[in-house]
């Protein structure tokens, strides 16, 4: 739970703790959240938020902690109020299935649309949520074509430029001597970039996986990973040196 | 069925087909066969003790054939009658194989009983006739059991029953197995008032424990089952393993004694060789095979190995057909394994009941000594051997307490109680509080557990419309709908599966990638892989394999062309020290008159080891500092084990860190602990900056132990275990097979939610408490710190002592632990910074 931490810490310098990404020429900013912040436009990317995933589990008999939504979006009110963006696109996979919004409990609904207040929000439908979201701020979209880019839940096996997608859960692992460390990251070679999964019980898909094959030009591809308080940059070629 | 024909026959309670059949056969019941079975008749149960091979088995049985004969048999047509005799082993192989013992003396004396099994392997239809038409006995496990009484037809099925007979109990109460087995003898109780219990026990440590565990436990009062006593058997004889080679320092492969191992299985029938971890199963197999010039039938056995591969060797056995098995605990329990006539223990053994139950393997007639012979694989383990050669002459016992029973599994069985009928809470309360494991539970906890049963019991009170079991309007709890009662049967147990994946050997074509398809050789643990990068090389199944990648839940390995693994090996199952043993080796190394039963070449060590340091008393912790190369080294002899020490050695660093001593890494064995450090650690001490005492004391129990459990990945793995047995997370799910692999990576992210948000939660408590006792040990490592507060001794050295050789030696061998962070990132992402500016030429050159 470090970004919990982080994101109730009062950090002065935020920009040394991020990292700087261009994609299909569109400078972006990937936070220590797991946010990507678009300071031309004022657009806040965030995506899997697996909102109700603990819920969704316990619809099915699994009575895991309903904890999950409240932290995820604690982290989410934080990454707001530290960038103020004008519009929210969020990724996909919203919720974790299909009714999760409709039984939203009314607590968590009231810190959305407080977030929402005097920002668009655009959700993105994902494979979880295909039916878009109800009784919440905001509008439903399969795709978002906005400032050059192209926002959409699952990244496209075609071309890919300029594709900002999630869906994944891109994590990687950084090896050195004995020691390795897994953590989710924004994966980009500059064409396409790859979101980290927001949602906080969430797990990782290696980059290393066949899921991810085709996606990027591994020469150019840099996994900017979530390490405790701040971004850390690697290079593919570098990760298991 | 073992009897003798020694005269020790009396006019007795024994009806005349018994009587009749001893005598056909020139046998007689022995004595404490007779006396358990006219205690039984006088309505007392009983646990008996004695050694394999002395016919406890029978004497189970007797008072419940006994009555049966004097029942008769029911007359079809008659009102339904439930089972009378049920039988509950460890394992359902030992069920089948009393199934076909039993049945014998049965037929041959005409008596008028039915007597089946009833395991996870009987077909569906077979179980629906049971129902309907109960044996007269019946065998089975305490996970069948737990599914026999959640049914709504117990009350039925359990009406009639007498005795409960259980076989090898020493070995089913420890575990959570016990715990959930208890709690079926607490319902089997109230479906049967008058039943009787028949306990059947190898030597234990606290005979009190077991047979307070057989009696019904009623408030301010102390129940136990009465005692019989077994004759205690021909003594073992054992030798330690005098080898004219040099006795390495360290290791566990006890490689240099391979001839006369070898020259050992030669001269006996058949030899059952046990090692401890199944990488020594490995390394061992290997090993004999490479000198095995006869080319002697030479198997291996252990629980990651292919089931088919071990029923082939389980076979191979029972016919004789084999000279040796390489073996680990997988083949600890008192099934029959044909004509074993020598154990070799190699490596130590751990603990003095362990190896007085693995000796007990080799020749099944009580009256003809054992022999076993132990292979210590350094020097260390040669006084480890000894204490453990001298308490078994001695008849010590350090099998582990029982502990208080364990909250996931209460949840458990509540639930399936409720699946049984709707329950009174109060009811329920009393029923489970008569099992001795849960005399003590709290009222209030037990609340709890409900709560957590019904809807998570979290705080956060959102669950209501999701609960598993409601309050009915007459205020019993009853399950929600089918689907839970499914769901319960299918999670329930307490074994839960590690997350494993396949091994499967593929080859490489002639363009380098892999082939599909190959055999699979077996399973290893998820987390022995995440250790691995392609290209490292490992030994299993006999074979030094390639590790080449995981794709979905299998892990592709290839056949490697060298002969020495890179990684030590996959170590499955690592048993430490016990605190009796570790007393026993501490006694010896404070006590040079007990040397004299040690080979010269570990006298000279010791000695050599007294000249330029010292040995610690009994009492006292050495503590060692040196500097070797441009490192500072500690080493800490303290003898608990190596879970413990690993423990310390996590809690030490941090404290060092702390003190800005710089420590970079420790390695842990199962008698000391090494640190080392940039810092001259000993000066630090000298200047008591810390202080050894502050640096030891007991308060790193506390807040340092709370921080480091945030991270530490061995509490993610208990807490997943509570989950799966408490119900919190499927193990499996109806239509829907979830693979170990996915369940491991949720279960880390909701403890770390579920610790975050609501820290006291029930199942966190479960969890902590089964952290203390198991992989951290933190409960010996506290007694440990009370222990030698105020008998800390430091020796300032220029040098490496001889005592502190072998844990040296473990540097570099041992994967360094410790655990890895944001530094490792930092380290990689520098790299990019500086190649970016040019400063760094090409990473392939540079390494």
């Amino acid at each position: 739970m470090n970004r919990l931490a982080l994101a109730n810490a009062d950090v002065q310098d935020f920009g040394a703790l991020t990292a700087r990404a261009v994609v299909a020429g569109v400078e972006a900013v990937c936070d220590p959240f797991g946010a990507l912040y678009l300071p031309a436009t004022r657009l806040l990317v965030i995506s899997d938020l697996h909102l109700e995933k603990g819920a969704a589990f316990a619809r099915r008999g699994m009575l895991l902690p309903p904890y999950d939504t409240l932290a995820t979006l604690r982290i989410l009110e934080a990454v707001i109020a530290r960038h103020d963006p004008a519009i929210v696109v969020s990724l996909g996979d919203n919720f974790h299935d299909r009714v999760g919004s409709v039984h939203l409990p009314e607590i968590f609904r009231q810190r959305i649309e407080a977030m929402a207040r005097g920002r668009d929000w655009i959700w993105i439908n994902g494979n979880h949520d295909p039916d878009g979201t109800t009784g919440l701020p905001g509008q439903s979209a399969d795709e978002l074509h906005y400032a050059g880019l192209i926002f959409r839940h699952e990244p496209s096996l075609a071309d890919g430029a300029g594709e900002i997608a999630g869906h994944l859960h891109p994590s990687a692992t950084v090896r050195r001597r004995d020691k390795s460390v897994r953590r989710p990251c924004f994966a980009t070679d500059g064409r396409r970039l790859l979101m980290p999964a927001f949602g906080v019980t969430t797990g990782g898909l290696d980059l290393r996986h066949r899921a991810m094959a085709g996606l990027f030009e591994r020469e150019t591809l840099v996994a900017h990973l979530l390490g405790r308080d701040r971004i850390y940059s690697v290079r593919f070629a570098n990760l298991l040196a | 069925m073992n009897a003798t024909d020694s005269a020790t026959a009396r006019p007795g309670p024994l009806p005349k087909p018994f009587t009749d059949w001893f005598a056909a056969r020139g046998w007689a019941p022995r004595a404490h066969q007779l006396e358990l079975l006219e205690r039984a008749r006088a309505g007392e149960s009983l646990l008996l003790i004695a050694p394999t091979g002395a016919g406890k088995t029978l004497a189970g049985f007797l008072p419940s054939l006994t009555d049966l004969v004097a029942r008769g048999r029911v007359p079809p047509g008659s009102a339904f009658t439930g089972i009378h005799t049920l039988y509950i082993s460890p394992l359902k192989a030992l069920a089948v194989d009393i199934e076909r013992n039993l049945a014998k003396p049965i037929e041959e004396m005409r008596l008028p009983v039915t007597i089946e099994t009833r395991t996870g392997d009987t077909p569906q239809s077979k179980r629906q006739r049971q129902r309907l038409n109960p044996p007269d006995i019946l065998l089975t496990t305490p996970e069948q059991l737990a599914l026999l009484i959640a049914n709504g037809e117990a009350p039925r099925f359990f009406k009639d029953l007498k005795f409960v007979v259980f076989d090898e109990l020493h070995s089913l109460v420890t575990s959570k197995r016990g715990h959930l087995l208890a709690l079926g003898l607490a319902r089997l109780r109230r479906l049967a008032p008058g039943l009787q219990t028949i306990g059947l026990s190898a030597t234990v440590a606290e005979p009190m424990d077991l047979r307070r565990w057989l009696a019904g436990q009623v408030p301010g009062e102390d129940n136990h089952a009465g005692l019989v006593l077994g004759p205690s058997g021909a003594k073992p004889i054992i030798t330690i393993l005098k080898s004219e080679e040099h006795i390495p320092w360290s290791g566990h492969s006890a490689r240099y004694a391979m001839p006369e191992v070898y020259q050992a299985i030669r001269e006996h029938r058949t030899a059952l060789l046990f090692v401890n971890t199944r990488s020594q199963a490995e390394m061992l197999f290997q090993e004999l095979w490479r000198i095995n010039e006869e080319t002697l039938p030479i198997a291996l056995h252990h629980g990651s190995l292919d089931v088919a591969q071990r029923r082939k060797v389980e076979a191979a056995m029972a016919e004789n057909r084999l000279r040796a098995v390489v073996a680990t605990s997988t083949l600890d329990l008192g099934i029959d394994w044909g004509d074993v006539d020598l154990v070799i223990h190699v490596g130590a053994p751990k603990g003095a009941s362990r190896l007085a139950q693995r000796i007990g393997r080799a020749n099944h007639r009580m009256d003809e000594p054992s022999r076993a012979i132990l292979v210590p694989a350094n020097r260390f383990e040669v006084m480890e051997c000894q204490a453990a050669l001298d308490a078994n002459y001695l008849g010590a016992q350090d099998t582990p307490p029982m502990t208080a029973g364990a909250l996931d599994v209460l949840a458990q069985h509540v639930l399936g109680m409720a699946c049984a009928a709707a329950f009174d809470e109060d009811a329920l309360f009393a029923e489970i509080s008569s099992a001795a494991s849960y005399a003590v539970l709290p009222r209030e906890t037990f609340s709890r557990v409900v709560q957590f049963v019904a809807t998570g019991g979290y705080a956060l009170k959102t669950y209501e419309r999701y609960a598993k079991i409601r309050k009915t309007k007459e205020g019993l709890w009853r399950v929600s709908n089918l689907q839970v009662a499914q769901q319960y049967r299918l999670n329930l147990g307490t074994i839960v599966e590690m997350p494993m994946l396949n091994l499967r050997l593929v080859k490489r074509n002639a363009r380098g990638s892999l082939g599909r398809g190959g055999a699979a050789l077996g399973k290893v643990e998820e987390y022995f892989l995440e250790t691995m990068a392609p290209g490292d090389t490992f030994l299993f199944s006999g074979k030094v394999l390639r590790f080449e990648g995981i794709r979905e839940n299998e892990c592709l390995v290839s056949q490697a062309f060298s002969q020495d693994p890179k990684v030590p090996a996959y170590a499955g199952g690592k048993f430490p020290l016990s605190t009796y043993l570790a007393e026993q080796v501490r006694t010896m190394l404070a006590d040079p008159d007990r040397w004299r039963a040690l080979p010269g070449q570990v006298r000279d060590w010791l000695s050599i080891q007294s000249d330029v340091s010292m040995l610690p008393r009994r009492d006292e912790l050495l503590i060692e500092t040196f500097p070797r190369g441009s490192r500072h080294y500690m080493v800490i002899y303290a003898f608990e084990g190596r879970l413990a020490h690993q423990t310390l050695g996590m809690l030490l660093t941090r404290r060092l860190e702390r003190a800005g001593l710089k420590p970079l890494g420790f390695v842990a064995t199962d008698y000391s602990l090494a640190i080392w450090a940039l810092d001259d650690l000993g000066a630090a001490f000298r200047a008591r900056r810390p202080s050894l005492g502050g640096l030891f004391d007991e308060d790193m129990l506390g807040d340092d132990l709370e921080a480091w459990l945030d991270e530490s990945w061995m509490l993610k793995r208990t807490f997943r275990n509570c989950a799966v047995i408490a119900g919190l997370i499927d193990q499996r799910h109806p239509g829907k097979e979830k693979t170990g692999r996915q369940v491991t990576v949720s279960a880390d992210l909701i403890y770390d939610v579920l610790r975050s948000h609501e820290p006291d939660h029930i199942l966190l408590e479960a969890t902590r408490h089964d952290a203390a006792t198991g992989l951290l040990d933190i409960e010996r490592l506290g007694f440990m710190l009370a222990r030698i507060k105020g008998h800390i001794t430091h020796r300032t050295l220029d040098r490496i002592s001889p005592l502190a050789i072998p844990v040296m030696l473990e540097i570099g061998r041992e994967t360094v632990s410790g655990e890895a962070h944001d530094a490792v990132l930092a380290e990689a992402a520098e790299d990019l910074i500086a190649e970016a500016l040019g400063e760094l030429a090409a990473p392939e050159t540079e390494r």
